[in-house]
């Protein structure tokens, strides 16, 4: 015979929150949670109140007001008379450019030098570790100053290439004017363009549209899904005959061809630089600034990739590449279809941090005059408007924005290369 | 992350903001030490010496504040400031006024809520170019990369001349005077642009001063003075009369040398209150009677102070120009001390 007796019944005394152990923590995290918003709060008050001591409350309509102020290089139409949030959605492109150019070459630098560190070469692995610990050891700042210098000591000015006799020469063919003042370079320019379409009109954030640049990517993009149907179809072909059809000749001539009767039909020609008064007009201006810093980023960037790649590496079991290599394959070939892909796995993580780093350490750009979005919504419109908090807080927003989206985007990488498991 | 750093920056501001807020007049003798900004460096202006003891003529100016306010024109922190940095650094409390050839400007007094308390020196915006360029006017300049420190009204007057005369520029921001000088010499900018006096103080320390010159536009006014925060009038009051003091000296005759003759009494009151021998002007400031003195012998007074760091016996080499005494022509002038 069995008796069924209910458990008694627990009432649920107020005590319980603290003496019971299946609430106790609950109730610690809420009190906890109350006091961190209680001091948030009691933060953003007085920093409020004080503000508006000061006569100063917090307001972004200064982002409206006209900037007054010029900036060098700006990737769409700027003048001294746009607003502020203009100037600072100029700084904040010539952050990117130098954080997108700066990432690319940190990578392949990285990888190269992180790749022939593990050479079997004394010498050449020796260099490269010199490299490394000579980069990654000073702060980038002095890279910065360091390349900025070199380039304005050493290079000739523009008035050396006037006069009869000059000192400096451009170089290649008298196409590429390399002065201290930044390298001039040809120019694509088109003698029919199809011309530019403005969109959104009058506001801060307009911005054109060429629409040659439109057509090159529509007819670059048929041809990429022209050589896909083809290589799809050899691949086919292989698998049916076990022959693979020369393919090469016809996946070249897709991708050159249409764009070279766009480029024809369009008048491509090249607009080499000129030396007019001052300076030279024409073509391409990379400043001194955006090379000094690019070069800086990416080669400081660079040590550190290196040796993740390395890292990387050397976390593949040497069982791999001997299995490689009894396979009979050539030790470069080991190193592209079976170490790398294997090392991407170890590599990709921290490599986030480091694209993470070189885009925040692009701030420095002031030092060496680089008006990107810390010189200019950080350093110009703050000084001119006196709204430190305002400016402050959006330079965090965007900063954090930039780095999320790197994040983001390298995450999505990094599962798509990640070891799939069963 | 992104909390943390939203708070840090609100905490900053507050507590930077309640600093502010406190009487300057009384820290400053709590502290016993005044906290003065300055440039990061420009001869004749403000700059460290080879002793690392700082001089020139926006220095006096701290100077003799520390003597009035503290008896002692040593006891000064100078904090070096760049143009960007120099409003934070008042605004936030870090500095108890900022003597750094700041041009007085309607938004930075009311916008930024600064107080000038009055005008130390009278400068205009220049152009400095290498002679072999072959310029001879400002407007001649069409093209040109113009090296300009960032965070002045030079950035802006510089956008408004080009502007203005339709022509185009290359701007290279820089941060500091000695930035901008190394890229000029460089030939990194054809031209250099800030305050005419600048210029002149910067040419002074290179190799060759004769191999530049200094086109003869002058694009802007330039009136340089001391400021300190909006809200605190008494420590306002303080560094103005100051100021008052030193420009009334020289124009009572009052120097560093006879200061002590005069201290015995003169038959002319005016002189008499300034160096409180008669009347009871410091008690109302809050400082000691002998406050004017102290401030006067910690470096002269201004015409002393101007031919000892700026004017034509020294490198620099300015003129008096605008800023003669009114009585020779000039527009320094101080109100009465009465």
């Amino acid at each position: 015979m069995t008796i069924l007796t209910d458990p008694p019944k627990e009432s649920f005394r107020l005590s319980m929150l603290l003496y019971d152990t299946r609430y106790r923590s609950a109730t610690i995290q809420v009190i906890a949670m109350f006091a961190f918003m209680l001091l948030a709060a009691w933060l953003i008050n007085n920093a409020i109140i004080n503000l508006n001591t000061l006569g100063k409350p917090i307001s972004f309509g200064f982002l409206s007001d006209t900037a007054g102020y010029d900036i060098n290089q700006r990737l769409l139409d700027y003048d001294s008379q746009d607003s502020h949030i203009r100037a600072a959605l100029m700084g904040l492109l010539n952050t990117l450019v130098v954080a997108v150019l700066g990432c690319i070459t940190a990578t392949i630098v990285g990888v190269f030098v992180g790749v022939m560190r593990l050479s079997n070469n004394w010498l050449i692995a020796r260099i490269m570790t010199v490299y490394v610990e000579t980069f990654r050891n000073v702060p980038v700042l002095l890279w910065i100053i360091l390349a900025m210098a070199i380039l304005i000591e050493t290079l000739p000015m523009p008035r050396a290439f006037k006069g009869d006799t000059p000192t400096a020469t451009m170089d290649l063919f008298n196409t590429v004017a390399v002065t201290n003042r930044g390298v001039y370079i040809p120019e694509p320019l088109f003698s029919r363009s199809l011309g530019d379409i403005h969109v959104l009109g009058d506001m801060a954030l307009r911005f054109n549209i060429s629409m040659d640049l439109v057509a090159f990517l529509i007819v670059l993009g048929l041809s990429i899904f022209g050589m896909r149907k083809v290589t799809a179809r050899a691949n086919a072909i292989q698998e049916e005959t076990g022959d693979r059809p020369k393919t090469w000749h016809v996946l070249l001539g897709l991708l050159f061809g249409p764009t070279l009767v766009l480029m024809i039909v369009l008048g491509f020609h090249l607009g080499y630089p000129e030396l007019k008064g001052f300076n030279f007009k024409g073509g391409i201006h990379m400043r001194n600034s955006l090379i000094a810093l690019w070069l800086a980023l990416s080669l400081y960037t660079a040590a550190f990739i290196a040796e993740i790649v390395r890292a990387g590496i050397l976390a593949i079991s040497t069982g791999q590449s001997e299995a490689a290599s009894a396979l009979g394959m050539r030790s470069s070939r080991t190193m592209r279809l079976v170490i790398l892909p294997q090392a991407l796995r170890v590599i990709i993580p921290p490599m986030i941090s480091n694209y993470l780093n070189l885009t925040k350490n692009s701030s420095l750009a002031i030092a060496v005059g680089y008006m990107d979005i810390t010189g200019t919504l950080g350093g110009i419109t703050m000084n001119q408007t006196g709204r430190e908090l305002e400016c402050v807080m959006m330079l965090m927003a965007v900063y954090l924005v930039i780095s999320l989206s790197i994040s983001g985007v390298m995450n999505w990488y990094n599962n798509s290369v990640k070891l799939v498991e069963r | 992350m992104k909390k943390t750093v939203f708070l840090g920056a609100l905490t900053v501001a507050g507590l930077a903001a309640g600093v502010a807020a406190a009487g300057t007049l009384d820290d400053v003798k709590a502290r016993g030490k005044l906290n003065c900004g300055v440039t990061t460096g420009l001869v004749g202006f403000a700059a460290p010496d080879a002793n690392g003891e700082w001089g020139g003529f926006d220095v006096s100016i701290c100077r003799a504040v520390a003597a009035a306010v503290l008896g002692d024109p040593t006891a000064v922190e100078f904090v070096p400031t760049t143009g960007k940095t120099r409003f934070t650094a008042l605004a936030s409390g870090e500095i108890d006024m900022l003597a750094r050839n700041t041009t007085w400007t309607f938004s930075r007094d009311v916008d930024l809520k600064f107080t000038f308390v009055g005008v130390n020196y009278y400068d205009g915006q220049g152009f400095m170019v290498p002679k072999d360029l072959g310029v001879s006017s400002a407007t001649e300049l069409d093209g040109a990369t113009v090296c300009i420190q960032t965070g002045t009204t030079t950035e802006l007057n510089l956008a408004d001349f080009f502007r203005s005369n339709n022509i185009s520029y290359e701007p290279v921001p820089i941060e500091t005077n000695a930035e901008g000088q190394q890229q000029y010499l460089a030939g990194a900018c054809d031209v250099y642009t800030t305050d005419a006096s600048g210029l002149a103080a910067t040419r002074a320390t290179f190799e060759a001063p004769a191999d530049h010159v200094l086109l003869p536009e002058i694009i802007s006014k330039e009136p340089l003075g001391p400021l300190v925060r909006h809200g605190d009038n008494e420590w306002g009051d303080v560094v103005r009369w100051t100021l008052n003091a030193l420009v009334t000296a020289e124009e009572l005759g009052v120097t560093s040398a006879n200061i002590a003759e005069m201290t015995a009494g003169t038959n002319n009151p005016e002189i008499n209150r300034l160096l409180g021998t008669e009347g009871t002007l410091g008690a109302m400031l809050g400082l000691d009677a002998d406050w004017a003195k102290a401030a006067i012998m910690s470096g002269g007074n201004y015409g002393e102070i101007f031919a000892m760091n700026i004017g034509e016996e020294t490198p620099i080499g300015l003129a008096r120009g605008l800023n003669a005494q009114w009585t020779n022509g000039g527009l320094i002038y101080s109100p009465p001390f009465r």
